[in-house]
């Protein structure tokens, strides 16, 4: 934790690309990149550079998640640096295209900000998706979102897990921002998802533009959901599902869920109970994209991250 | 009125899966195989995963929608294995529980679906056909705390194109809203209590009970809207309005919002009163679809009896 005395300073943010149809039925992202690729003006901002790009063009065709492997989890240095031209899955050769143009991941040359767009099945309402806990400009950029979109309701989610975290498109950035609107079903395209996945994209510009000019951010606060666990649905020994997400757990994302409380509800009409040792917080519940990543649900605990001052070196 | 009779019921085929990615059917399916159900009481059931392959894949179908097939155009035009593969299995589902129009076809058939659109729990069927609209009526008292409808698509039975147009009696139930390739425990639920109803009501019915006559109101469909669309490239340009999303059975008149553009302009609806329904169903993206108009009507039921 630093002290509140130390001013980061960073970079000008002046690379941003906003990534849609990483999975290719996710909607927004892929209307929105669409249309800002025809008309940009909404996403211009002084000092910036922001590039509307779609990272899976022939998912997105095909109105589906992947056509080989899911291009979110593609970004692996083994991938990255895989040989074999086409012979690869399509994804893999993707990602490897957009490390080469926003990258290199990890590398001075890689874009400042990625924001990659998502939407869920789960009732999720307007999540941040933050991979790190020392990207204290990505802390500074999500408070002044939740701020600006308050009393809306804007969460932060962050997997910093070792062995759960992934990796995503966005990761080739210096700054890889997620967001993920929920809930809408694939292929599917919600006005008021849609209306709210823009307004948060507005204020993630305004506070680049801000930052770029200049603009010093105070040590601040931010409340975010640290993922603890995967839980994966009740199976029988062929690995056949045998039980649904419980009534009253579906669409309760971020509400607590204690040990006890119902989980699963089976096929015949059983409850199955949860059986952790504290209160965790749900999200994720019942992802449509997630049942063949055997993940009913993800855990978290609530926690507090403190940001200290930013400023433009 | 005078009562209408009709033979026993007894052969019911119960369907899940004509979509592979409208999980409730094909849970409940899979549920019934795994617990070997193939008698209820009088009546004997088979259970069909109608579309087997794109249930593997998770998607609605994998050449060609299985539940536009069924026509008797297509039912008995010549296959080869180089045919679609839904229109082989059509054919396959056809001689397993029809053929259709035939003596030997099912004497019910139930084919369960789900929507991403908010209707709740509806049943689809072709035709004015008192037996599936007495099962309604008695859904709706046994369910009184749901709404339960009825769709009617007014088609002669040979240019029906869909499953439940196989066996002699047949209707679809749609429930949702529910997403492609997620099951719901709400609505598998909801789904589940109506089935059993109607296998309540066929043993009432088979063992000679009579059902009084009465009324019940249908929607019947007239037309359909489409996405407003770039005149050159067919892009889609709106999305259906905040105020007409899940307002499914919600009468919709003329100066109403129904889309909202992508530059914010809202269109209005311009026409007769109707009640829109399948209101930004996913599968109907690609069949210019962005909702269904229906006119409600009032029919008025026999009672109905098993034939001495």
């Amino acid at each position: 934790m630093s002290s509140y005395n130390n001013t980061a300073r960073f970079s000008e943010a002046r690379r941003v690309a906003i990534f849609g149809g990483t999975h290719g039925n996710e909607m927004s992202g892929v209307t929105l990149v669409n249309l800002w690729t025809k008309n940009g003006t909404e996403i211009q901002r002084k000092g910036v550079e922001a590039v509307p790009f779609i990272t899976n063009p022939k998912a997105v065709e095909k109105c589906t998640r992947y056509v080989d492997t899911d291009l979110n989890r593609a970004f692996t240095p083994e991938n990255l640096s895989a040989p074999g031209g086409n012979d690869l899955p399509y994804e893999v050769l993707r990602a490897q295209e957009i490390n080469r143009i926003f990258g290199p991941k990890g590398s001075p040359e890689a874009y400042d900000v990625i924001f990659d767009l998502h939407n869920t099945t789960s009732n999720m309402g307007c999540t941040l998706i933050l991979e790190s806990s020392k990207d204290h400009f990505n802390l500074q950029m999500m408070n002044y979102i939740k701020k600006a979109m308050a009393p809306a309701s804007c969460l932060v989610l962050m997997n910093e897990h070792p062995l759960l975290k992934y990796s995503t498109s966005r990761s080739v950035a210096k700054h890889p921002v997620g967001l993920e609107v929920g809930p809408q079903p694939q292929g599917v395209l919600r006005s008021n998802i849609f209306e709210a996945m823009r307004v948060i994209l507005k204020h993630a510009l305004d506070f680049i533009e801000l930052f770029n000019e200049g603009v010093e951010f105070p040590p601040c606060t931010v409340e975010v959901f640290r993922v603890l666990e995967w839980i994966d649905y009740p199976r029988d020994a062929n690995g056949n599902i045998i039980a649904m997400v419980h009534p009253n757990l579906q669409d309760c994302d971020w509400e607590p869920l204690n040990p006890g409380d119902p989980m699963f509800h089976t096929f015949d009409g059983k409850t199955i109970h949860y059986q952790g040792s504290g209160t965790v917080y749900p999200t994720f519940i019942n992802e449509a994209a997630y049942y063949e990543k055997q993940q009913a649900f993800i855990t978290t605990r609530r926690e507090t991250l403190v940001a200290s001052a930013i400023i433009k070196a | 009125m005078e009562s209408v009779s009709f033979p026993p019921l007894s052969r019911v085929a119960v369907s899940g899966g004509t979509h592979g990615n409208e999980m409730t059917g094909v849970y409940m399916v899979r549920h019934l195989q795994k617990e070997k159900i193939d008698k209820i009481g009088s009546v004997s059931v088979s259970t069909v995963l109608s579309n087997p392959r794109a249930v593997e894949i998770c998607r609605r179908y994998v050449e060609t929608d299985l539940n536009r097939c069924f026509t008797e155009a297509l039912l008995n035009s010549p296959v080869t294995d180089s045919s679609p593969y839904e229109l082989r299995r059509a054919q396959e589902l056809n001689a397993q529980i029809g053929p259709k129009g035939s003596k030997e076809a099912v004497d019910l058939l139930i084919d369960i679906h789900n929507t991403t659109s908010n209707m709740g729990l509806c049943l689809i069927l072709y035709s004015i056909d008192w037996l599936t609209l007495h099962i309604l009526k008695y859904l709706q008292s046994k369910m009184a705390s749901v709404e339960v409808r009825a769709i009617q698509l007014d088609i002669p039975i040979a240019e029906a194109y869909s499953l439940e147009s196989v066996g002699k009696h047949g209707f679809a139930i749609e429930a949702g809203p529910q997403p492609n390739g997620v099951v719901r425990a709400d609505i598998h639920n909801l789904v589940k209590e109506a089935v059993d109803h109607i296998f309540s009501w066929l043993q009432e019915f088979n063992s000679g009970s009579t059902f009084e006559g009465g009324e019940v109101e249908a929607y019947t469909l007239v037309k359909s809207i489409d996405y407003p669309r770039n005149p050159v490239t067919g892009e889609i340009t709106a999305a259906v309005h905040s105020q007409l999303q899940d307002n499914d059975f919600k009468l919709l008149q003329r100066g109403n919002p129904i889309f909202m553009s992508f530059s914010g302009e809202t269109v209005k609806y311009d026409g007769e009163d109707l009640y829109p329904f399948f209101v930004n169903e996913c599968a109907y993206y690609e069949k210019k679809i962005a909702f269904h108009l229906a006119r409600k009507i009032k029919l008025t039921l026999p009672p109905i009896k098993v034939t001495d």
